[in-house]
């Protein structure tokens, strides 16, 4: 076999920022004082926080140093599936750094801020094509918040009707976060069971939708990575009751430019930019999560609105009676949203739905490679991630965390590991598009040479990792004695 | 997690299908975890406990146990009133673990209906109930 | 295109291996009735250089500072960014990662919320902070949930001095559920009138804004005494401008309970307004109501210290409907911004830097006073307050902009109740030189 991805390295120790600090040293260049000292009135003066002080070469090498304990997309395949881990594109970091968006106030007059404004504009209208919903809000400043805020469009849909509606159905294949999302708008979830294709059975629906129920929240592709493959007949169940359907589009890398959601029955739907349109993770936000709606819902978006008449200028408006109102303190993350325009723009509409084949293709590809390998508990063609299970190796006491932090060492991030929650002890691949044969290739060897580990070499798995800065650690001591803070 | 034969269940207790354990003890009822439900939780991390005087039905829920990836709720065994809360888990959430039927008990009652208590599962029929889940 | 890595031979090699014929077949599973895109309706895609251009063309005309001097505050402000803050975060070990789910190849990012969260305790007197939250308002909306979470009451009371926007987000949170906003006013010295608040009974929580929208800072000790006269109601403290707390006493040690407010102004460009960061601390004793990501410090196998996600059981994927938040992530990369930020000015420089702060605004402030203009609110203020302009000024602020100068903010539209007034700040990039011409042109 050949070299593993994974090697030593040299990385280094390095302390908490205030083990290092000294007093007096300085890392700022502090501006020129040019005005006096003004009073000031003692009762309201405090002492300012005790933070380490340090030169610009401490905090420069703290955070070099620090860097170094991380594994990102640049370092490797990171196939962590439902998270679209896909190659995020250095020019859409050099537009969101241009000085005319990054020191641009929010709260500019409208003649001041067009180029934003324009690009807020635009960028809804592509979301738009993409999804075949033709009104957008790109406000949500990350997937949960798009949720919640397709839960207050059920919400305020529903009261407008004059029949405010307290259940909201949710498959055992959704994100974990949708019954929390439903929560706050005060739903409670109706949990619905996947049949054993791993998808939603209509009759199941019917018997669950009533009048009551506001509608469906649905994952589609679901965290099996499999097309809700009833999809439409179920949003008619949902319609004729009506209810409104809601899809979770965390999934949408699979999909861009095949499938319509606005015919598949969707009414409100939530992008995660950070996922399909590859802006970065950054080892947890900023994201942003846009929501996409039916003309006839549009006018419960959330304002601010970007408008824009014929001959005039780019505008903001705030005239929308039936909107649920404001979920930012200004328009959302306009710094990811630039970088998505980019993407976008960058792509195109050939290149968006080539990238979509691909991400479905590389999935399909590790699928056939490694199902004799692994347990597939549903063999059929997926989307853009792939599930298995650690059922295989279990017989050799060895589990997924085994297999996950073994992976390491090879030099992969690990899968999403023990989720979806329908299949016991999961392991849920999703490559994208952006990673090439020969990088899924040795991806795939490792795997298998993981299962030889089990059978041959089990000490391997259960001592990894041993490479990386830190081994495992001790959960149950963080969460028993929780020290936050130092 | 351990066989069914490799851990405890003393006699003297009654249990729930949930898998409290109640223990008479003169005019009130103490109430924990059985071996088994701690075994399936794994360590245990937090015990969410009501205040004294709260009241609960039968099984209502009264608090929760965690570990660290899970949640369970607590249900009352019987109906009652809470007389007595044990606040050493706070800091030896462990002893649920460590000692589920002693230190790692969680509250004591009094009972609303003290013939409740003879409505509950001895150790025989919670055993029984357990095999029947393994198979 | 640079990004699909594919060529024809592997996709052929690989779809034999898959079984299918070719790249639509993956999509046998689709119903035909939703496969009807053949075409999205997109531009042609660009170049990456015809996208600098386009790029370039569009932030033309944009009025961002410096070209631009823009005394404009409001819940986002501009200050220096040390180039050291700006060049780290592009690292790509930091931007690529995603949440520290594997903490062995986390611990950079792991060890960076962990430190940013001591510095806000340390900042806001407090004695937890989360991971961060979206933003400031968004922070406030979830800091009175826990309120109510914690008090187990059903009403709020809201300063009408918080932020605007941010209590229209309070509002939207709140509009779908049982529970109510009462707000209370503020007073002719620009502070909010707390004693209202002892007409109110059953409150979960009371919430303030210090410095407030106006720039005036709130008297937190009274307000305390205040609200905690009912043990069971939590005070709440939001900010906007945490540069307050290098200069002011910070509202832990005034007795919140909470304290939740925008980071922004810790080494993240203005950006149109995101993306932000939502600072939120609170008392120990409320941790496990807490929303949001937790960051501690453990242990690992051979006995070295590390960090891991800890007290996830409050969290959305475990709790499910009964989680603390629906909060997935946080603003990770923009709270590590703000920890370097905070690193790099360090404890002596921000008492230095927000004392310059303060002194550049009274500096305007005196300045306005003495061409006349009338300061409606006499509370002390940080980084921005109200000024009175006199009738037609809306002339002379368009004829301003020309001159590439943005007079503050018009709060009519907000507070009908002061036509005429400006919030208007001053932070330690305008020189003195910029507050005269200011003073200048709008006296002329």
């Amino acid at each position: 076999m050949k070299a593993s991805v994974g090697t030593k390295g040299l990385i280094f120790n390095e302390p908490l920022l205030w083990e290092k600090g000294v007093d007096g040293r300085r890392g700022f260049s502090m501006p020129t004082r040019d005005v006096d000292e003004a009073p000031l009135d003692e009762s309201i003066r405090g002492d300012g926080p005790q933070f380490p002080d340090l030169s610009e070469v401490d905090v420069v090498r703290h955070y070099t140093h620090l860097s170094q304990w991380n594994f990102g997309v640049d370092s490797g395949m990171y196939p962590l599936g439902s998270c679209t881990m896909k190659y995020n594109p250095k020019t859409n970091e050099r537009q969101a750094a241009l000085s005319g968006f990054t020191g641009a106030h929010p709260l500019l007059p409208d003649q001041l801020s067009q180029g934003a404004l324009q690009l807020l504009y635009d960028l809804e209208r592509y979301l738009a094509a993409v999804t075949g919903l033709p009104a957008v809000t790109v406000q949500p400043a990350a997937g949960s918040q798009g949720e919640l805020t397709g839960m207050l469009v059920f919400y305020a849909y529903h009261k407008s009707k004059g029949q405010p509606r307290t259940k909201v159905l949710i498959p055992d294949t959704a994100h974990g976060t949708n019954p929390a999302s439903a929560a706050l708008c005060g739903f409670k979830s109706v949990a619905v069971k996947s049949n054993e294709k791993g998808i939603l059975d209509p009759a199941n629906i019917s018997g669950l939708m009533d009048e009551d129920t506001a509608g469906i929240m649905v994952t589609n592709p679901n965290t099996l990575g499999l097309f809700e493959e009833n999809i439409i007949e179920i949003a008619e169940i949902v319609h004729n009751k009506g209810g409104l359907v809601y899809a979770d589009g965390a999934n949408m890398n699979a999909i861009m430019g095949m499938v319509n959601m606005a015919d598949s029955g969707v009414d409100v739907l939530h992008l995660n930019l950070h996922k399909t349109f590859s802006t970065p993770h950054g080892g947890g936000g900023p994201g942003a999560g846009p929501v996409c709606v039916t003309a006839a819902l549009e006018k419960f978006l959330p304002v601010p609105r970007v408008v824009k008449k014929e001959n005039e200028a780019y505008s903001l408006s705030w005239n929308h009676p039936d909107s649920v109102g404001r979920l930012h303190a200004f328009y959302g993350n306009f710094g990811i949203l630039v970088r998505a325009y980019s993407y976008i723009r960058s792509m195109g509409a050939g290149n968006l739905k080539k990238a979509s084949q691909l991400a479905v293709l590389n999935a399909n590809y590790i699928k056939e490679n490694l199902k004799d390998t692994y347990d597939l508990p549903y063999d059929r063609a997926c989307m853009h991630e792939c599930v298995f299970s650690d059922k295989n190796q279990n017989q050799y006491n060895i589990t997924t965390l085994d297999i996950a932090k073994r992976l390491m060492e090879y030099g992969f991030h690990p899968p999403t590991i023990y989720f979806p929650l329908v299949v016991h002890g999961a392991i849920m691949i999703e490559p994208t598009e952006t990673e090439c044969k020969n990088d899924l290739d040795a991806f795939i060897a490792a795997m298998k040479a993981i299962d030889r580990e089990t059978r041959e070499n089990p000490e391997l798995l259960t001592e990894a990792p041993r490479i990386p800065k830190v081994r495992r650690l001790d959960e149950t001591l963080a969460a028993r004695k929780p020290k936050l803070a130092g | 997690m351990k066989e069914i034969s490799e851990l405890t269940f003393p006699d003297d207790l009654r249990y729930t299908k949930d898998h409290e354990w109640a223990k008479q003890d003169g005019d009130t009822i103490k109430i924990g975890i059985s071996a088994y439900a701690q075994d399936q939780l794994g360590d245990i991390v937090f015990v969410e406990l009501p205040a004294v005087g709260d009241t609960f039905d039968k099984g209502g829920e009264f608090g929760t146990v965690e570990s660290v990836k899970a949640v369970s709720e607590l249900y009352m065994p019987m109906g009652g009133e809470i007389a007595a809360i044990n606040e050493a888990l706070e800091d030896t959430p462990e002893s649920v673990n460590n000692a589920p039927y002693t230190d790692g008990w969680m509250i004591e009652i009094k009972p609303g209906d003290p013939d409740e208590y003879n409505a509950l599962m001895d150790k025989a029929a919670y055993l029984d109930m357990l095999k029947g889940q393994e198979s | 295109m640079r990004y699909l890595p594919h060529t024809d031979e592997e996709i052929t090699e690989m779809l034999q291996v898959v079984g299918v014929d070719n790249l639509e077949d993956l999509y046998k599973s689709c119903p035909r009735g939703c496969c009807t895109i053949t075409d999205m309706d997109l531009p042609d895609p660009l170049t990456e250089w015809e996208l600098n251009r386009h790029m370039d063309e569009l932030t033309a005309g944009m009025g961002a500072s410096p070209e631009y001097k823009v005394f404009l505050g409001a819940g986002s402000y501009d200050h220096f960014i040390p180039s050291a803050v700006q060049y780290l975060l592009s690292r790509s070990e930091f931007i690529t990662a995603y949440t520290p789910y594997q903490p062995e190849i986390s611990q950079g990012t792991l060890q960076a919320i962990y430190e940013y969260q001591t510095l806000v305790t340390w900042l806001t007197g407090m004695d937890v902070a989360n991971a961060s939250m979206y933003d400031g308002a968004s922070g406030l909306a979830e800091a009175l949930l826990m309120s109510i979470r914690v008090a187990r009451r059903k009403k709020v009371a809201v300063s009408t001095a918080i932020h605007p926007h941010y209590r229209q987000v309070v509002n939207t949170y709140f509009s779908p559920t049982e529970y109510e906003v009462v707000e209370i006013p503020y007073l002719e010295n620009g502070r909010t009138d707390i004693s209202r608040i002892g007409n109110l009974d059953e409150l979960a929580g009371v919430a303030v804004q210090s410095p407030n929208f106006f720039g005036c800072v709130e008297d937190l000790g009274a307000l305390g005494d205040i609200v905690h006269s009912d043990p069971k109601t939590l005070m709440v403290v939001a900010f906007s401008e945490p540069m307050t707390y290098g200069l002011l006493k910070n509202p832990g040690s005034l007795g919140a309970d909470i304290v939740c407010g925008e980071g922004q102004s810790f080494g993240i460009p203005r950006s149109f307004g995101g993306p932000g960061l939502g600072m939120f601390a609170a008392k120990q004793k409320y941790v496990r109501n807490m929303p949001g990501r937790l960051i501690g410090q453990t242990l690992d196998k051979d006995g070295q210290r590390g960090f891991v996600l800890t007290l996830a059981t409050r969290e959305q994927h475990i709790r499910r409907e009964k989680a603390t938040s629906n909060i997935c992530s946080n603003q990770g990369l923009c709270a590590t911004a703000s920890a370097m930020y905070m690193a790099t000015v360090g404890g002596t420089g921000l008492r230095d830097l927000a004392r310059l702060n303060y002194d550049k605004n009274e500096y305007l402030k005196n300045e306005l006073a003495q061409a006349g203009f009338s300061l409606p609110f006499n509370s002390p203020t940080f980084n921005e307050f109200v000024v009175k302009f006199p009738d037609g000024f809306e002339n002379t602020y368009q004829k301003l902009l020309e001159k590439k100068i943005v007079a503050g903010l018009a709060l009519e539209n907000y507070y009908p109740e002061l036509p005429g007034c400006y919030l208007l700040c001053a932070t330690e990039t305008s020189t003195r030189e910029d507050l005269d011409i200011l003073v200048k042109e709008v006296t002329s």
